[in-house]
């Protein structure tokens, strides 16, 4: 291997910059069970909540009757969409600019949706208040399939919207049209399959909820809740209530520990605006927080694609063009969580790792009877969806021609030397080295070997696969002159406040959810001033304290905040610059840095360490320099980042039950500089076993009445350490040219790449039985019916 | 958890327990283990007005061979089950089993008599049960009767346990040498009930005849189902490759699955077919291994 792949650390043990696996530092309240989550928030006087929910998919209320439910001891109030309506507080917009529901106050548009809030004086009794609200239905047909709610008979679901005509949300073309089709007519191979990347969701451990404090005598709100955005929210809470005069200096919105957010926490739920009304017109604190089945059922889902997916090459295999349309069904409105000017998030990398220049992808977006959604679900913005179109409309090629799919995308690589690298959508690529990730990825699991033993077990009628996935992301959202929610640019923001004795506080506009920035981002500003990262303590998740910022998702928060960390770092070490330059008396020409101290060149021994340059900042600082030691760096990232990765699994499959079994998964990623590798392999670790997820088991299923069939953990199946392989992960190192300290963003690779390359190694188990495409979740009873059909169980 | 509002005592002896359930009737449940009826009350399918919480009785809690017999006390958890000196010698079918239950936090608490008792086709316990021939030991005011597996299970839910009992052991005789014994499912994902489970007993004399077999099959019926056709099939013959096939097929035949998101019936009837095939090897192996 290369030795520029090795992770090479600049920092001592003791400081612990870049490349050390320092352990986390905020592990140690996790492990003791003494984090603070929402649910520990317990304020004097506080009340609880429950939600009413709709068991009709589409339905007119007749009547709500709240009679038997206000005589239960501790109900104190039953909140309906006619009492919001009095302040028009019944609508909030969403973060794709579309509107939603708070409280109905005459039809429910999706199973689940809330209803009524019962209020008590105990959890207990909010819950048997929630059992005895009796809402009376007039149940409609609802629309549940995406592609029948396009059809001229169909029902328009958005009455309330003026000029909705039909259950179409919005069109978005990327590429050449024109030019891709002249390549698809031409071509000598087309291929095309049609593919659902089916509904799922983010299913965190920690459900959402909130803790809505308003007090009277100050008229001003604290809201303690599950968000990854808590900046953003607050200013959306300004937005939506200043009328009502909770305008945004009388909001401090407190986003304490998360446990697990994915995408999921990043949306405003009905139930933490109904929380903020009732607090305002009681003046109490009011606690809500979901229960397993809620979240599942009633929070934004993830995907939902019904993609075409086709590509054109020479009969070599030389990939021409390819072509994406995709049908997105949003359910009941668009709740997505992109940016504005992206409907279909980051979609167009869908061009994928290879070397064309040809490409034309649409999208529609339809309305139906399902819950709203859909959020980015570990994927920056759409983009499992793009890879797993690419990454199977590859390996679709590959066995169309019959070439080996490592091969064939081996001889279609994006090269190193040709970046950057202007992808036929118009995206710039950083930087990458595809080649050398693949090579590793098949010398760690031996591919050739696989492929012998493949054709030996085949020959005697057993069935094993290997599926690639080379997959480039586009993470780190992103540039403002083109990246921006409801208006707020992308950038991000570091503060980093440093005490007389050499400590540190640093604050930022993100927001971890098990990501462990207060372990990273302590190791960034450890690198840049020579402070041990274990005197570096970081804060998030306090809009009172924290500098603003649009929060964590989307494998932002190294592209930005921590490119913030190092430039606001960088700032103080060049005032570090000057005080040692007073200090030792010399001209600032004459010292050089090295991680924790500068000194005179030539002259080691005349030197000042960071801790005695930070003393005299507050004691003997050089007249007509500020006093003090603190920096703000607002980063506006020039580009997004391109992280890459090349996984390489291995299924066998009982030829009798249809049972998967993953013997193997290498996954080799490349998120350019490395922060803590320990870090990222736990990311890794996550991320794979949640790419299998989508790949085996997981999907929201409807029936066409709109119910859900497996609303609870007993039938939605998330995956466990049970069913996961043994992952083994690696690295190539191919850093940003543009990041500050060149790192990428790594949390959502392996959710992005895993899912392809777990039904490519399925599908080609299966291949030499005429089987060109599986949709996942591929099941045992998938397998199962699809070996029946073919006699072979 | 918020369940419905309810009462709970805890007993210190069986009589006292019998006494309060003739008090509370059909309003009150037995608590053992509490990990069928606790999601239960959770989800509010169950609202009983009265928990009796038995696990403050002493001497329910048992693994012991006596008078010929292998005898289990209702208290006796999966692990303490899975641990067992008879699970480490004749009866591995106890390992594969609990195994296959939940999650260790599961088996720490779920107990065998709570596992019958439910009388849910979808539990392991029935089918292993079965295929052990056991009996269950039902104690009511006038003391304890003994009711054999197959009269135990009358339907969804309803088993031979009349609201004013309680099932306070299950027992079987101790089969003789040359007899091995396995339980598989098929499951989605650990803790996931059955798609289909299989369990079989059986016993072989040195010239590979078939002396005695016992086979339960899991939630692929109403109610835990014997697979007798298959059984009928076996006994008394030289087992071959071909036989053990016929009598898989027969269960395969003979079950009446549902189907769900775990499968097609036609999907479940062929694994009913596979497994019965695989746990009649299983126990075939083990058994000749008994000598």
């Amino acid at each position: 291997m290369d030795d520029k792949h090795k992770i090479q650390c600049k920092t001592s043990k003791a400081i612990s910059g870049m490349g050390h696996s320092m352990k986390r530092k905020e592990d140690a309240r996790f492990v003791k069970g003494a984090g603070n989550y929402v649910d520990d928030v317990k304020l004097p006087g506080m009340l609880y909540m429950d939600i009413v929910r709709s068991p009709f998919a589409y339905a007119k209320i007749k009547k709500i009757h709240t009679e038997e439910a206000l005589k239960i001891p501790g109900v104190v109030a039953i909140v309906t969409g006619k009492d919001l309506e009095q302040y028009n507080l019944h609508w909030m917009p969403t973060l794709m600019s579309d509107t939603q529901m708070v409280l109905p106050t005459d039809t429910v548009m999706y199973q689940a949706q809330e209803v009524a809030a019962v209020i008590a004086t105990s959890r207990y009794a909010a819950r048997d208040g929630r059992e005895a609200v009796m809402v009376d239905y007039e149940p409609m047909k609802p629309v549940i399939d995406p592609f029948k709610a396009l059809e001229p008979d169909a029902p328009v679901l958005r009455t309330d919207k003026e000029g909705q005509d039909s259950n179409h949300i919005w069109h978005w073309e990327a590429g050449d049209k024109e030019k891709t089709e002249k390549i698809f007519n031409e071509a000598d191979v087309v291929v095309k399959e049609q593919m659902h990347i089916p509904r799922i969701h983010v299913a965190s451990i920690e459900t959402c909820g909130c803790v809505a404090d308003y007090n009277k005598v100050e008229n001003h709100l604290t809201m303690y809740m599950t968000t990854q955005a808590p900046h953003a929210i607050r200013t959306v809470i300004a937005l939506v209530a200043g009328h009502v005069g909770l305008t945004e200096e009388k909001v401090r919105v407190i986003s304490p520990d998360i446990g697990g957010g994915f995408g999921g926490k990043v949306p405003v739920y009905p139930g933490y605006v109904i929380a903020i009304a009732v607090s305002f017109l009681v003046g109490k604190p009011i606690k809500w927080i979901e229960d397993r089945s809620e979240n599942l059922q009633a929070d934004s889902f993830a995907r939902d694609y019904h993609i075409t997916a086709e590509m054109a090459a020479t009969k070599e295999g030389k990939i021409l063009g390819t072509r994406f349309k995709i049908l997105a069904d949003h359910g009941y409105t668009d709740a997505a969580a992109n940016p504005s000017k992206y409907p279909t998030g980051l979609f167009s990398i869908g061009t994928g790792s290879y070397n064309y220049d040809t490409a034309f992808m649409e999208a529609d977006a339809i309305y139906t009877n399902k819950p709203p959604g859909g959020v980015a679900y570990r994927c920056s913005f759409r983009v499992t969806e793009a890879v797993h179109a690419i990454e199977r409309i590859t390996d679709r090629l590959a066995q169309e021609i019959g070439k080996d799919p490592a091969l064939l995308r081996l001889e279609n690589f994006i090269k190193k030397e040709e970046f950057p690298w202007k992808s036929p959508t118009g995206w710039e690529y950083d930087s990458g080295d595809y080649e050398a990730g693949l090579l590793k990825a098949m010398e760690v699991i031996n591919y050739d070997e696989l492929r012998v033993e493949q054709a030996e077990k085949r020959a005697k009628g057993e069935l094993m696969g290997i599926g690639i996935s080379t997959f480039t992301e586009i993470v780190g959202a992103g540039p403002s002159k083109d990246f921006d929610i409801l208006g707020i640019k992308m950038f991000d923001s570091a503060e980093i406040r440093v005490h007389p004795t050499g400590k540190a506080i640093a604050r930022f506009g993100t927001k971890s959810q098990g990501q462990g920035h207060e372990t990273t981002y302590a190791q960034i500003i450890a690198e840049e001033l020579g402070i041990p990262a274990e005197h570096i303590q970081v804060e998030e998740g306090d809009t009172d304290t924290a500098p603003y910022g649009l929060g964590t998702y989307a494998s932002r928060s190294t592209p930005t905040a921590g490119a913030a960390a190092a430039m606001a770092a960088r700032k103080l070490r060049d005032k570090a610059k000057k005080i040692a330059a007073h200090l030792l008396e010399v001209s600032e020409d004459e010292l050089e840095w090295e991680p924790g101290k500068f000194f005179v060149k030539g002259a080691p021994e005349k030197a000042k360490t960071i801790q005695e340059i930070v003393f005299a900042a507050y004691t003997n600082h050089p007249q007509g320099m500020e006093a003090g030691f603190e920096a703000t760096h607002y980063y506006d990232p020039p580009n997004l980042t391109f992280p890459s990765g090349a996984y390489i699994c291995v299924v066998d499959i009982d030829n009798e039950t249809g049972e998967i079994k993953i013997r193997r998964f290498v996954a080799i990623d490349d998120c350019g500089h490395i922060i803590n590798p320990m870090i990222v392999q736990g990311q890794v670790h996550g991320g794979l076993t949640q790419g299998m997820a989508p790949a085996m088991y997981e999907e929201l299923i409807y029936d066409e009445e709109g119910n859900i069939l497996n609303g609870t953990f007993m039938d939605y199946l998330v995956p466990t350490a049970v069913e996961s392989p043994n992952w083994e992960t690696g690295h190539t190192i191919t850093p940003s040219p543009h990041h500050p300290i060149g790192a990428k963003g790594v949390g959502e690779s392996p959710t992005v790449g895993a899912p392809p390359a777990i039904a490519n190694a399925i599908v080609d188990a299966l291949s030499h039985l005429g089987v060109t495409h599986i949709d996942i979740p591929i099941t045992p009873h998938k397998v199962w019916k699809i070996l029946r059909e073919k006699g072979v169980a | 958890m918020i369940p419905a509002p309810f009462d709970y005592s805890a007993p210190g002896s069986l009589e006292e327990a019998i006494s309060l359930l003739k008090e509370h009737g059909d309003d009150a449940k037995i608590l053992a283990g509490g990990h069928s009826l606790i999601p239960m009350m959770k989800l509010r399918l169950a609202e009983p007005e009265h928990l009796i919480d038995i696990n403050n009785i002493p001497g329910l809690s048992y693994v012991k061979e006596e008078d010929g017999k292998l005898k289990i006390g209702a208290l006796t958890t999966e692990t303490e089950l899975e641990y067992s000196a008879a699970a480490e010698g004749r009866f591995p079918i106890f390992k594969d089993v609990s195994k296959l239950i939940a999650d260790p936090q599961v088996r720490n608490l779920g107990t065998i008599g709570g596992n019958i008792a439910h009388g849910d086709a979808a539990n392991d316990h029935p089918a292993v049960m079965m295929a052990l021939n056991a009996e269950v030991e039902i104690t009511g005011e006038n003391g304890a009767r003994m009711v054999g597996i197959d009269d135990f299970f009358f339907g969804f839910y309803m088993t031979a346990v009349q609201p004013n009992e309680i099932l306070t052991g299950i027992q079987f005789p101790l089969p003789p040498k040359g007899t091995g014994n396995a339980y598989h499912k098929l499951e989605r994902k650990v803790g996931d009930y059955a798609t289909a489970g299989v369990a079989v007993q059986i016993s072989v004399d040195s010239n590979n005849v078939c002396t005695n077999v016992g086979i339960g099959l899991t939630n692929v019926n109403p109610k835990p189902l014997r697979a007798k056709r298959s059984e009928d099939h076996l006994k008394g013959k030289v087992l071959s490759p071909d036989l053990i096939q016929e009598a898989a097929q027969m269960a395969s035949e003979d079950c009446s699955p549902s189907p769900d998101l775990r499968g097609s019936e036609e999907y479940k009837r062929a694994m009913v077919g596979v497994l019965t095939k695989r746990m009649i090897n299983k126990a075939l192996e083990r058994a000749k291994a008994d000598y």
